[in-house]
This record gives structure tokens, C-alpha cells and sequence, in this order.
């Protein structure tokens, strides 16, 4: 029977096995789906503002509390987390996209190498917040240059992790093998080095998933990021902070939401890399 | 030596030459007309045109880069368009919360990562290993805002052990500006030290696999003399490193915490010069943010070779 299984489920099962990396793959499929079905789980208009019911703490009529306009705040978690999860999301990918093709290149090909890798340098010299900020600056705040501007920070990253795979798996054998059959160097590229980076590009996804969540949230705290009418995890907490005072609850449940998905993320990718990683030490 | 040094010498000056090219490059982009927006609305096409020929705007843009670095390196940043000072002296203004600031926070992620770090590796695998882990990855999952609003709330509105915000009177003394930055250095030393005992975590581990530790092992000593004498001294050399650079890092990178606590630093100089588009200040202070960090960096590198006989020299 286990010879009939696919390899991903086995994969997943080995990473089930593990109970804490469950609950955080559980937490995170809950997210998703909150994020998905956000009109179904919370039927409540996530910008309808009511004076009276402003700084409520949380009821029955309101899970979460409401907050300085009298907004239900569980709603605008739970459409929050649409925004929250799609930039976060797009900004994994594309940085995994132009960072694995950077670092391929600079990883395979000797007299890229050098130059690709000091512009790397350079773009890590600035923190990644401090480059976000001035990149935001320049483009313009709208969610869309959030998103470019946090690929163009986290890029370098996976730059440096993909170069550094394909620096080992460059000398191995195999490799030697197919160029010494005369293999095409974008097919050995394609077929034989792509995908033996598959689990350290998969761990770098989830973090980067994780720390683009924390990046977007502190872009819009300091005001240079998403557009504050629009409700992310971030902006929640960056509009209502002046009145954490006299309602915990408004900086409370988006910060815990946005940790509880950080954390689960990091989990996740933690899990990925324990269970792939004697593979690779074997393969150095 | 010599060898070694020159080319870490060459690599990094290339590496600054790229940063210099890409802030120049990146606030050229977003300025628009400089000379424009120097004159005002009601300058003339002509005026506008005269005055772009007496700046050198007229000329290609690698010809204006070159004039650029030319004063960049004399050490002028030029004028900050809304403080009314140059940038270099706005800079320098700051830089001394934010210098605190980073000289506390790691010195408090490191009182609490090397130890945490230390536990985990030798007892690696057991509850105290995991819970350490488990709160490291949980450090590096809060927003730094998010724990600045919550410590705030506890320690500064209820107990009222801290001021709010702030970095008291400007001629305060000492201690009351160490006793201000006591919250933010809190977040900022909470929050890093995960990085911090993560990677003495693994430090401790690679070294604790090593031959000598067995030897040492071996003649008899105690557990705790072969890990606090003969592992940690190894294991230090990398993890001194990474407490450099996150120093560094926190130079313009703690901007978050500085504006939650108010905190008159380089992080926000440059956050209220993004607000207000004060390109001059956002292209000095990120070079010089950058610069310092590949300075470090560097210096780090050769401490390395000094240290270790076993990089390659």
C-alpha cells in the first residue's frame, strides 16, 4: 500500500508526525479559509461604522469588541486577513521567483557569480524595513508597490540560500554526469538542479511568508505602507493604537492574529527543514 | 595577509560603490525635478532652465552621479530641504538615541540568548531545548509596534515605571535618558534575541560535535568546564558576529520601535523625511546607514582572520 502512495503525501505525513508542526498547519488552513469564506464567517460589514457601538468589548453581538468607529472587529480580522495573507503571499512568490533565478545563476554560472552576488551585498547592507520604507517612498503607497517593494527586499535573501544549494549541488556527481552526456545547461538547470532546491526554496517561502506579514504590518503602522482604508492586519492596529488605553482589545486581537500566523508559518518552514534536511547534509 | 586584505578591501569598496549608485539611483527616480520644487511655483521655464545648467542637472546622469559622490565623499550630504540644516549635522543629531538604543537592546538579546542558546544545545532534544526554541520562534513571530504598544500599556500607562514615550528634556542627564530607552530596548533586545538563540543554539552544537570536546570529555573534566571553557570559546566567534551585525542592523532598522516610543533617532529622522519627501535626508541617511553596516561587516571579516587561524588567509 505504501508503495502506492504518492510522494507528497508521504512527505506530509512525515511532517504530521511531528504534533506541534500539525497544529500549525492546522491553524493555517483555518486562516486560509477564514480569509476565503470571509463573507460566510462573518456576516458583519467589515467598514460599516456605527457611532454608538464605538470601543465595545467583546460580546456576544460582538466576538471580538468593535472599534473607534464602531467597527466589529472580528470582521475586519477576518476580511483583514484576505489583504494580509494576499500581500504576504504574492510577496513569498515573487521574491522565491526572482531570487531562485538570481541565485541560480550566480550559483551555476562562474563569471556571474561575482557581480550578481555584490549587488546582493549592497541590497543587504540596507535593513530590510529601512529599504521597504524608502522603496514605498518612491513608488508610491498603494498595495501593489507594497508588495514590489517587499519582493525587491526579500529577493536577495533567497538569492543567497538558492546560490549557495547550487554552489554544492553544482560539484556533485550526477551533475558532472548529464553535462558529460552533453545534456542542454538549461535543461540540467531545469531538471536536475531545480528541483533538488525545492526544500530550502520551501522553507524560505514560509518564512518569507511570515516576515512579509510582519513587514506589511509595520509599513502601515508607520503610515508609508498599504492605504489605512483599506483593513489589514496592520493598518487595524496602526489606526486604533491611540486607544489601546480604554479598549485592550483593539490592538490586542489583530496583533495576536498577526503572531498567531507568524508563528505557525515559521513552524511550518522549521518542520519542512528538520524533515528535509539530513537529505541535504547526506548530498553535502 | 596582504593578499587577503586587499581583496576584502576590493570587495567591499565595490559593494559601497553599489550602494552609493543605488540610493543615488532610487531618490533620483523619485524626486522628480529637484530644481522645480527648489524654486517654487512661480519660476519660469527660463528660470528653471538656467538654474538646471548651474547645478549640472543638465548633464547625463552618470556626470551628475560623479558630482554627487565627489561631495559625498568630502562628507556633504547636502540640505535637508524641511529641517533647514545640512543632512550630515541632522544625522548626527540623531545618532545618539538610536547608538543607545542598539548598544542596549543587544546587550540585552544577548544576556538572554547566549544562556537560552547555551541550555538548548546541551540539552538538546529535551523540554528546556524545545520551550527555548519554541520561544525563540515565537520572538521572531510578534510585530516590534505590537510589543511596544502592549509593554507600554503595562509598564508605562499602569505602572507607570517608564515614561510614555519620549527621551526626556534635551538637557537631561544620563540616567534619565538610559531609564527612556529601558522600554524600547526591551522590545528591541526581546525580539532579536531569538535570532540570538538560534544561532548559538547551532554555534554550540557544531562545536559540542567536535573532537576536542570528546578529548576533553575524555580526560575527565567536568561537563560544565567543557561547555562554559572549551565549547563556548569556539562557538563565540560566530555568535559575536551576528551581535555585531544586528547592532547594525539596528541603526535606521529600529525605526518601528523608535516611532512607537517616540524616540528622536535615525529611524524616524528618516520616517518623517519619507512623510514629508525630504529626498536629501532619505539619500543620506540611507547611505550612511548602509555604509556603516558593510564598515562592520568588513571589520568583522578581518577580526575573523585575526581570530581563527583556520580561515583561509
Amino acid at each position: 500500500m505504501t508503495l502506492r502512495m504518492p510522494r507528497l503525501p508521504l512527505a506530509l505525513r512525515r511532517l504530521l508526525r511531528d504534533r506541534i508542526v500539525a497544529v500549525a498547519l492546522l491553524v493555517l488552513l483555518a486562516v486560509a479559509l477564514l480569509a476565503i469564506g470571509a463573507p460566510l464567517f462573518a456576516s458583519a460589514d467589515p467598514n460599516d461604522t456605527a457611532v454608538l457601538e464605538r470601543l465595545r468589548p467583546p460580546s456576544a453581538e460582538h466576538l471580538l469588541g468593535t472599534d473607534e468607529l464602531g467597527r466589529d472587529l472580528y470582521a475586519r480580522i477576518v476580511h483583514g486577513a484576505r489583504y494580509s495573507l494576499a500581500i504576504a503571499a504574492l510577496t513569498a512568490l515573487g521574491a522565491v521567483l526572482f531570487g531562485t533565478l538570481l541565485g541560480l545563476v550566480a550559483g551555476f554560472f562562474r563569471r556571474l557569480d561575482a557581480p550578481i552576488m555584490r549587488v546582493v551585498d549592497a541590497m543587504m547592507a540596507f535593513p530590510d524595513i529601512l529599504l521597504a520604507i524608502a522603496l514605498v517612498a518612491i513608488l508610491g503607497a498603494s498595495l501593489g508597490n507594497v508588495v514590489l517593494a517587499l519582493v525587491l527586499v526579500y529577493t536577495p535573501r533567497v538569492a543567497r540560500v538558492v546560490r549557495a544549494s547550487t554552489l554544492v549541488l553544482r560539484e556533485l556527481l550526477f551533475i558532472e554526469a548529464v553535462r558529460a552526456l552533453g545534456v542542454r545547461t538549461s535543461r540540467i538547470l531545469w531538471r536536475h538542479v531545480l528541483p533538488n532546491l525545492m526544500s530550502p526554496i520551501l522553507v524560505q517561502v514560509s518564512f518569507i511568508f511570515a516576515y512579509a506579514i510582519l513587514a506589511e504590518a509595520g509599513l502601515s503602522f508607520l503610515g508609508v505602507g498599504v492605504p489605512p482604508e483599506i483593513p489589514t492586519w496592520g493598518t487595524m492596529v496602526a489606526g486604533s493604537q491611540q486607544y489601546a488605553d480604554r479598549a485592550f482589545w483593539v490592538v490586542l486581537f489583530p496583533g495576536v492574529a498577526i503572531i498567531l500566523t507568524a508563528l505557525s508559518l515559521q513552524l511550518v518552514g522549521d518542520g519542512v527543514r528538520d524533515l528535509l534536511d539530513p537529505k541535504l547534509k547526506k548530498a553535502v | 595577509m596582504l593578499r587577503f586584505l586587499a581583496s576584502r578591501l576590493a570587495g567591499m569598496l565595490v559593494v559601497l560603490a553599489i550602494v552609493a549608485v543605488l540610493v543615488f539611483v532610487l531618490t533620483r527616480a523619485a524626486s522628480g525635478d529637484p530644481i522645480a520644487v527648489l524654486l517654487g511655483d512661480q519660476a519660469t521655464a527660463a528660470d528653471i532652465a538656467r538654474v538646471r545648467v548651474e547645478y549640472g542637472l543638465d548633464k547625463p546622469l552618470p556626470v551628475q552621479f560623479g558630482y554627487w559622490l565627489r561631495e559625498v565623499l568630502q562628507g556633504n550630504l547636502g540640505q535637508s530641504i524641511f529641517l533647514q540644516r545640512p543632512v550630515t549635522q541632522a544625522l548626527w543629531e540623531r545618532a545618539e538615541p538610536t547608538t543607545l538604543l542598539s548598544l542596549m537592546a543587544v546587550a540585552i538579546a544577548a544576556l538572554i540568548g547566549l544562556p537560552c542558546g547555551i541550555a538548548s544545545a546541551v540539552f538538546r532534544g529535551r523540554w528546556i531545548d524545545s520551550l527555548f526554541t519554541g520561544l525563540a520562534m515565537l520572538g521572531a513571530s510578534v510585530p516590534s509596534f505590537w510589543l511596544g504598544l502592549v509593554l507600554i500599556q503595562i509598564f508605562a500607562v499602569s505602572l507607570g515605571w517608564f515614561p510614555v514615550s519620549g527621551y526626556g528634556a534635551p538637557d537631561a542627564p544620563l540616567a534619565e535618558r538610559l531609564h527612556a530607552l529601558m522600554l524600547p530596548a526591551a522590545v528591541l533586545g526581546l525580539l532579536n534575541s531569538a535570532l540570538i538563540i538560534r544561532f548559538t543554539r547551532a554555534s554550540m552544537l557544531d562545536v559540542l560535535g567536535e573532537d576536542y570536546v570528546r578529548t576533553a570529555r575524555s580526560k575527565g573534566l567536568g561537563e560544565g568546564r567543557v561547555v562554559l571553557k572549551h565549547a563556548l570559546r569556539n562557538a563565540l566567534v560566530p555568535i559575536v558576529t551576528v551581535l555585531g551585525l544586528t547592532a547594525a542592523l539596528m541603526i535606521g532598522g529600529a525605526v518601528v520601535t523608535e516611532t512607537v516610543f517616540g524616540l528622536p533617532g535615525v529611524g524616524s529622522l528618516v520616517v518623517n523625511a519619507v512623510l514629508r519627501r525630504d529626498y536629501p535626508v532619505i539619500q543620506g541617511a540611507l547611505l550612511v546607514i548602509a555604509a556603516i553596516y558593510v564598515l562592520i561587516n568588513f571589520a568583522i571579516d578581518l577580526l575573523y582572520a585575526v581570530v581563527d587561524p583556520r580561515v583561509k588567509v
